[in-house]
């Protein structure tokens, strides 16, 4: 029997975090580093932050944005090398390394999620 | 008869003709360039992403930390920095949300959603979404 590939579950997280980046980033980025920098809105209080982020539901979003976005850029990076540079005969160690990082990457927000307290 | 007649007769044995393709080949064209920039919005939206852990630890760090990385946010360079970033999500966004016709066939039955509809969905939920998240920090002001 052939061995069940890999491939499908990279995808979806690949596909899951460009869905999630592309519905919620862009909001979040105007509004928490365009906007309040700048003073167009009222700056969310330190306090008010805080219970909004560290909240059960504020901290499942986060790391759900978080690890499915590393994955995307894995995903998406790792072919980018691929068909963009050329590197056909590395595939196996750009792979290996997009996706540790994205790994890594997804332990540290699972690391800073569940301690910050 | 299977002995070759000829001894130093060997088989045609044609190579493939690959034309060697430069590192730049996606410069030639917009189209190409437009692909590259769309599959580089993944290092902005990895960013983004790592950014807000880092506001997250941050806030959990106390106020004075929170209120030093709010410092470095609000440098001018910083600023124009994230409008490129900005400007890279909304170009994901754009691509990502254009292509979700061809990606979701939805089924009611037999029937099958039409593909503007599909379109148009995905771009109400993001706006709903948007919304929602603007709702949720302009709130705890």
């Amino acid at each position: 029997m052939a061995r069940r590939s890999r491939e499908p579950v990279l995808w979806a997280m690949f596909s899951g975090g460009g869905m999630i980046a592309a519905l919620l980033l862009p909001a979040t980025v105007t509004v928490l580093w365009i906007a309040v920098p700048l003073g167009w809105v009222e700056a969310p209080s330190y306090e008010g932050l805080r219970s909004l982020f560290l909240h059960p539901i504020g901290r499942l979003t986060l790391f759900a944005v978080a690890t499915l976005s590393f994955f995307h850029w894995a995903h998406r990076f790792r072919y980018t090398m691929y068909d963009g540079l050329q590197l056909y005969h590395l595939s196996q160690l750009i792979a290996i390394l997009t996706y540790s990082i994205a790994i890594a990457l997804t332990v540290v927000a699972g690391f800073v999620l569940v301690t910050t307290g | 008869m299977a002995k070759a007649l000829n001894a130093s007769y060997r088989r045609y044995h044609p190579k493939w003709h690959r034309e060697r393709v430069p590192i730049f080949w996606w410069v030639r064209s917009a189209s190409y360039i437009k692909f590259m920039c769309r599959e580089l919005t993944s290092l902005f939206v990895a960013y983004a992403a790592g950014l807000l852990l880092v506001q997250v630890w941050a806030l959990g760090q106390g106020a004075a930390a929170h209120a030093r990385l709010l410092n470095w946010l609000s440098h001018p360079a910083v600023v124009t920095g994230h409008v490129v970033l900005l400007a890279t999500l909304l170009f994901h966004t754009v691509t990502w949300l254009n292509l979700t016709p061809q990606a979701l066939v939805l089924r009611l039955g037999r029937w099958r959603v039409p593909k503007a509809v599909v379109w148009v969905g995905h771009y109400a939920v993001w706006l709903v979404l948007s919304l929602v998240i603007v709702w949720l920090f302009v709130g705890v002001a």
